[in-house]
């Protein structure tokens, strides 16, 4: 029996222990805001937090965070008013909005990182994510909002 | 709530977008445009009915009828049904907006109704084709007209007092000679029993009243439901009971299952079956494969149990593909005669003739959609009776293929529309909604099929691949006398119908037969080429590879002959007038020729607008280059402005993207940025990076590591987008997809300007590297 701390709530899990994280939180748990895209840590959609860690979910197992902590989409904030979601929400960043849940875990990640971060910084960080709309010149601007207080 | 946090404080919309005060005519005479973000432009007219669209003629046309659209509830909130697929356009909030307008209800106590599929009930539902805002402005706002009309009835009937002398205003209806008001909420039940009017009888409001159309203050309805998981795709549906499955699918087109071996995957924990999916023999429009399931109870365990599968495919009669013969193919039959769909003058003379001739040869490969959210649906069929929940653009033709599929009555299926992941045409054919509907009726339990990134780039519908060869024959004074382009593709009809060789009506008239140059001497022509894999659409469809093409060779002219960029382009529009070319039926996207002409003023302005706006000519550091392009599609006109940088080693960035639309009539400025700013992105992702090649019949990419997009780190540092503000009656035009076609030939046309390479195969790989 795996057990992990899902945005607060103690969850366990008895079946493979090999299961990726992604499937688990999507399938298991029932937290669907944590997005399948590529299934290889190549595009970002399943970003989370781990500790304080942007972690690709579809390449780590339930028993890679067996006793951590894990923080989805679903956690961030509880009224979504975490400054980078305000933000998002202020500069208007999403287009059809699929990969967006795991633009903003990386971004939150960043910014816990690094809370000014410069234009190369922050491409550099989020260039793990893809987001197939083209919506990187306003997560940039969403980003250094949020970095300024929204 | 469904705002963004404060509408004034749009930064990233202040920063990027201009809706430029601009006369058509100033700009022809090279006037400046003044800059500033002016937001009174005039949208539209009161009436704004004098034009005619192609609406009528889509399956089930269209309905307006308020009935159908609108619901006021009795403590006032309203519900506007959205008929139209959200891909990512803004379509789920811009269309009930204009319905929100023109009857004046107040945004804040709208909500939106994602409607199921029934063309019947809705009318036309494809969303594609940049088709939305174009086709239903005007019915939105008279659907809107309608219910503002029944609710003023309905309370000058409570007043006793005639109907003109009541008004609408921001959610209740005032008689302001007695200073009365009743909320819609309390005339809800009464306008209900008001006969709807007719639509000859409709006053629309004028145009300097709107609070919402063409000011670009409100955000997308999913806003906050997307930045906070909350927001449901086709992947998130979850149903008591429900089964994950996955597919393995034949890796060629065409190709059959010979045997599977299910005994590995049946050891997998949490795999529970494996059965045998029906399949269609190619081509067969957008039935399924066919193949081996995996079901399971969830998707990892399906994954893994596919993997362990030992399958034996026979490949059938694609099982040779190969895109390096296939494109001497191509090229070999670019360079013969093929059949002629525009002539006019004699371009076999004139090229004879001609002091010079240009010759390029462009090579654009296959693509793949690659939305962020891979094809999925999940089914419940129940006896003769089936529920799909699914991301299709297609929410009828789904409902009409599930029926067909599974022989039951179109009445008895039920197809709900989630949000989509990106769309980009991949999910206009509802393929994997019928995979999941023939496994839940054996099954007889819920089904929730996931493509796996893998499946997706495997057995997609994949964008044509294609060589345009163009030769332009220039007299003395480098003036171009002749024009013969020809296109060799395979034509998306191949999905529909076996021994394609042409391309069709749709695809010729992207770009090709519609060129709009004032040359005297043109022959447009389409040799034969045969398709060996699906093919299907793909934003913009086969405008890429013409506006890559033809672009092109406007900037091969120009440096063949020592000109500007800008000036050659110009020169080849010529005078500012409206285009027929001398093709039997021209296809224009649908729409008739006299709202939607090919208007070379309208191209000339666009191209003027961004050159002014977009500082072309400015200087630019040591391995930096301009380069311009500009191109009409989904009746709209864009020219677009590319500044690269290359290094000494190579390197490719793009620090300055600038792209004016002209795009007609519009709702939402700020979401017509949005879809500039992404087409640069997958304008810079094809050129630079997009290529699906085959090998023995199979395609060779399998994820975004070899198959790969423009991350943030190489994206476009600035896109600025200006956006011509229409004229009183200029009818609206496409945005979705219009955007992608420019934006290679500027890159290219930029690259050339910063190096001295000229490339004209895409991607650009590692070309500049040599």
């Amino acid at each position: 029996m795996i057990k992990v701390k899902i945005n607060g709530q103690e969850q366990s899990w008895d079946g493979d222990p090999d299961l990726p994280l992604l499937w688990f939180l999507r399938d298991e748990a029932g937290l669907t805001g944590t997005k399948y895209g590529c299934g290889q840590a190549l595009c970002g959609a399943c970003t989370v937090i781990v500790d304080k860690e942007a972690v690709r979910a579809c390449i780590t197992s339930v028993n890679d965070v067996a006793g951590r902590e894990v923080t989805t989409i679903e956690g961030l904030h509880p009224n979504g008013d975490h400054p980078v979601q305000k933000a998002w929400r202020q500069v208007n960043v999403p287009q059809c909005g699929f990969c967006q849940a795991g633009q903003i875990m990386q971004a939150a990640a960043l910014l816990m990182d690094n809370p000014k971060p410069s234009h190369d910084q922050i491409r550099e960080a989020m260039s793990g994510n893809i987001c197939r709309c083209g919506c990187y010149q306003r997560i940039e601007n969403a980003i250094h909002l949020a970095s300024t207080g929204v | 709530m469904n705002f963004i946090d404060n509408p004034r404080k749009l930064r990233g919309f202040e920063k990027h977008i201009r809706v430029e005060k601009v006369s058509r005519r100033s700009i022809l005479k090279g006037l400046g445009v003044t800059g500033g973000f002016v937001l009174a432009a005039p949208v539209m007219s009161r009436q704004a009915l004098a034009y005619e669209t192609g609406a009528g003629k889509m399956p089930h046309g269209v309905v307006v009828d308020p009935r159908v659209f609108v619901s006021v509830a009795s403590d006032g909130i309203v519900t506007i049904v959205g008929h139209r697929s959200e891909m990512g356009t803004g379509v789920r909030t811009s269309l009930p907006l204009i319905v929100a307008e023109e009857m004046e209800a107040d945004w804040s106590r709208v909500k939106v109704q994602q409607a199921h599929g029934d063309e019947v009930k809705f009318g036309n539902q494809d969303t594609d084709g940049s088709r939305s805002t174009r086709h239903y402005l005007i019915p939105m706002r008279q659907i809107g007209a309608s219910a503002r009309t029944m609710l003023e009835q309905a309370a000058a009937k409570r007043w006793g007092v005639p109907a003109t002398e009541v008004k609408a205003v921001n959610h209740e209806v005032v008689h302001s000679a007695s200073g009365r008001k009743l909320g819609f909420g309390e005339l809800a039940a009464d306008a209900a029993k008001e006969s709807v009017p007719s639509i000859e009888s409709l006053k629309l409001k004028d145009p300097k009243d709107f609070r919402y159309l063409g000011k670009g203050a409100i955000g997308l309805v999913d806003l906050h439901d997307i930045t906070t998981g909350k927001a449901r795709y086709g992947a998130d549906v979850r149903l008591p009971g429900m089964k994950y499955a996955v597919i393995a699918r034949p890796p060629v087109t065409g190709g059959k299952l010979v045997k599977f071996e299910p005994e590995e995957a049946l050891k997998v924990p949490g795999v529970e079956k494996v059965m045998q999916v029906q399949g269609w023999p190619w081509p067969s429009k957008f039935q399924p494969l066919g193949g081996v399931a995996v079901i399971a109870r969830n998707t990892g365990a399906a994954i893994k149990g596919r993997d362990a599968l030992k399958l034996v495919w026979d490949d059938g009669p694609n099982g040779k593909y190969d895109s390096v013969a296939y494109r001497k193919e191509l090229e070999e039959a670019s360079r013969k005669p093929g059949l002629v769909l525009r002539k006019e003058g004699d371009a076999d003379a004139a090229l004879k003739g001609a002091d010079k001739v240009i010759v390029g040869e462009y090579y654009i490969p296959h693509l793949a959609h690659v939305s962020m959210e891979p094809p999925v649906a999940v089914a419940n069929v129940k006896g003769d009776k089936a529920e799909i929940w699914a991301p299709v653009q297609s929410p009828g033709g789904t409902r009409e293929d599930v029926a067909k599929t599974l022989g039951i009555p179109e009445g008895n299926v039920t197809v709900n529309v989630t949000l989509l992941g990106g769309g980009f045409g991949r999910k206009s054919k509802c393929d994997f909604a019928l995979e999941a509907a023939l496994l839940s009726k054996e099954l007889g339990a819920p089904v929730k099929v996931q493509w796996t990134r893998e499946d997706d780039i495997h057995n997609g519908f994949l964008h044509t691949v294609s060589v345009e060869r163009i030769e332009a024959g220039l007299d003395k004074s480098g003036k171009v006398i002749a024009w013969r382009h020809r296109s060799v593709a395979p034509s998306i009809a191949s999905t529909f119908a076996a021994g394609t060789v042409h391309q069709a009506p749709f695809e010729i008239g992207m770009g090709l037969v519609d060129m709009p140059f004032e040359i005297a001497n043109i022959s447009c022509e389409n040799p034969e080429a045969a398709a060996h894999t699906r093919i299907g659409w793909f934003r913009s469809v086969s405008n890429i590879p013409r506006a890559f093409a033809v672009q092109s060779i406007v900037g091969e002219i120009a440096q063949a002959t020592g000109r500007d960029q800008k000036d050659m382009l110009l020169e080849l529009i010529g005078s500012p007038r409206i285009v027929k070319p001398n093709v039997k039926d021209l296809w224009n996207y649908g729409e008739p020729q006299d709202s939607y002409p090919i208007d070379t003023a309208r191209l000339r302005k666009v191209v003027e607008l961004v050159a002014e706006k977009g500082e072309w000519g400015r200087k630019v550091p040591k391995g930096h280059g301009l380069g311009i392009a500009v191109h009409r599609s989904f009746v709209s006109y864009i020219a677009t402005i590319v500044e690269v940088a290359v290094d000494d080693k190579g390197k490719l960035t793009v620090p300055r993207v600038d792209t004016a639309i002209d795009c007609g009539a519009y709702v939402n400025p700020e979401r017509i940025a949005s879809q500039i700013e992404g087409a640069a992105i997958m304008g810079l992702s094809l050129a630079k990076y997009g290529e699906i090649t085959f090998k023995d019949g199979k395609v060779q990419q399998k994820n975004f590591d070899d198959f790969q997009v423009v991350r943030m780190d190489d994206s476009p540092v600035v896109t600025n987008v200006y956006i011509v503000p229409p004229g009183p009656d200029t009818p609206p035009s496409g945005v979705g997809e219009p955007g992608v076609p420019p934006f290679a030939p500027a890159l290219i046309n930029a690259i050339f300007a910063a190096t001295g390479k000229r490339i004209r195969s895409l991607p650009i790989g590692k070309q500049l590297e040599a």
